[in-house]
This record gives structure tokens, sequence and C-alpha cells, in this order.
């Protein structure tokens, strides 16, 4: 059975899953809340590559390559958030951080 | 089974093993070694797809860069992670369900995924014998250049957010002020004393 487009966007959908349950599991942890928001995006990136490599149409990698931009960006900008609320709190327990509010 | 469908096997398998093994390590140094190896494996797949620029994008933006960003971040955080893992279970089962019931949903869509007769006709389809990034790059600096500048001001916004939200001035630390030294005249520098013979200071 050759390999065609269904079976990218399984792989794809099952990351995808996998990243919804990692926060739905862990859901005291901020940094591997952080890691299941970055395996969402590789599902959504595999997802868009896929497409336009059987579509013949090469924008979907164009858009994947801003998808990789913006999860850089949310990462570098999470855990720098993390460092300080865990320097003014000395946890990064996710209940701790309803402090906030107001 | 050709070596093409062996290899996507092989890449798959591995991904979602490892992408599985991410959120269920106990130790969050693990998770991310974890991670690097789902991503590793996920270009894998966009090679053997034909995406050979976006391959070489994730190992250099995700396994260079975002993974060891997190590594840092996990080794120098002094956290209780045994303290964090409570409740794993207990969220186990519902989490399970939802996962469960829309893993299903999701490949029951996708599964038997065949694009219509009219979808093929608007695309902007790859010159042949060009290689992928030269493509890209044909498309990327013309068509979607304003989005292009507008990734790059997205990645200066977030460095720099970066750099204000854990810059830190801590007391006691001498620094250099270039203002006060260039400030500084012979009278305030020297201060000559008259000392009275045989008394000393």
């Amino acid at each position: 059975m050759a390999i065609g487009l269904p079976h990218y966007l399984t792989v794809a959908a099952i990351l995808f899953t996998l990243g919804t349950l990692g926060i739905f599991l862990n859901r005291k942890n901020v940094i591997v809340i952080l890691m299941s928001v970055e395996l969402i995006l590789l599902a959504v990136n595999i997802n868009l590559v896929a497409f336009s490599v059987f579509l013949g149409n090469i924008v979907g990698q164009v858009f994947a390559l801003f998808v990789l931009t913006v999860a850089a960006a949310e990462a570098a900008i999470g855990l720098a958030i993390l460092v300080v609320f865990f320097r003014n709190r000395g946890s990064i327990a996710v209940e701790d951080i309803n402090t906030m509010k107001g | 089974m050709s070596l093409a469908a062996l290899f996507f096997y092989l890449f798959a398998g591995v991904a979602v093993a490892s992408a599985f093994m991410v959120i269920a390590s106990r130790n969050p140094v693990h998770s991310v070694l974890f991670l690097i190896l789902t991503f590793v494996n996920a270009s894998g797949l966009f090679i053997l797809i034909g995406a050979e620029y976006l391959a070489m994008l994730l190992v250099v933006v995700y396994v260079g860069a975002v993974a060891v960003l997190f590594l840092f971040v996990v080794m120098m955080l002094d956290v209780d992670f045994v303290e964090l893992r409570q409740g794993f279970l207990q969220y186990l089962p519902v989490g399970g369900l939802v996962g469960f019931i829309f893993l299903a949903e999701l490949v029951l869509v996708v599964g038997s995924w065949s694009f219509g007769q009219g979808v093929t006709g608007a695309v902007v389809a790859p010159a042949p014998g060009v290689s992928n990034a030269v493509q890209i790059g044909r498309v990327l600096y013309t068509d979607y250049v304003y989005f292009f500048q507008a990734a790059g001001l997205v990645l200066l916004v977030a460095m720099i957010g970066a750099i204000v939200l854990t810059l830190r001035h801590k007391e006691n630390v001498k620094r250099q002020s270039i203002p006060v030294q260039n400030a500084r005249t012979k009278a305030m520098a020297i201060d000559v004393v008259k000392v009275p013979s045989g008394k000393g200071l």
C-alpha cells in the first residue's frame, strides 16, 4: 500500500491528540503544557506540509514556516514568563497562577 | 513493502512513541529529550515527503533552539517535579476518554481523505526541476513578503519581550557609567590635604 495523504494526516492527528492529552494530564506542570503546545503546532505543520505536497501547492509550506516562527516566539515568551514567575513565587504550579487575577 | 513505506512507518512510529513519552515521562528532562526525538523524526517525515527546506528548518529551529531553551529552563529551575506529577492518574480516565474520542473522530475524518475535482485548479504549482528551498523562496519573497516581514517583527517582539521580562537589576553590583566618568574633573578627583608635620592624618 503506497504512502498517501491519509497516512500523514493520521500521524498528525495522533500527535495532535497526544498534545491535547498532555495538557489534560499534566495540568500542574507548565513546562510539560508548553511542550504539549509545541507538539500540537508540530501536528499542524505536518498537516500543512502534507496538504502542500499532495496538492502540489507550495504555499502550504510557506504557511508552515510562519507557524514555525510563531511557535518559536511563543516558546521563548512562555519560558521567560515561567522564569519570572518562578523567581517571584518559587513554584511553577498552575494553581498558584490564579493569584494574578484582578 | 517499498523502502519509502518502511521509512514512513519507522519515522511515524518513533515520532508517535516519543510524543507519548513526552507527556508520560516522570522527569521533565526526559520529556525534553523525547521532544527532540519527536522533532527529528518529524523532520525525517518531511524529508520523505519532499519538503527538505522545512525539515532542515525544523532541526535548526526546534532541536537547535527551542528544545535547548526548554532544557535550560528545566535544568535551571529548582522545582519539585514529583509534586507536580500528582493528579496524573486522577485525570487519566476522563482525559483518556476525551483523547480517544477525539482521535477516533479525527482519524474517521482524515483517514479517507481525497481531493475533490475542482480543488487542484487554483494552486501555485511547483516548477519542475527546481529545488524545494528555491520554490519556497520564490513565493515567500514575492507574494508573501509582507507576511515575511511581519514574521520577523514577531520574532523581534518576542526577543525584546523575553529580555525585558527576565532582566533584573541587582543591588550592590558595580557598573561602569560612561557619563559619570566623562564628567569627572581634576577638582572632583583629587583632594589635596595639608598634613601637619609630625601629626599624620
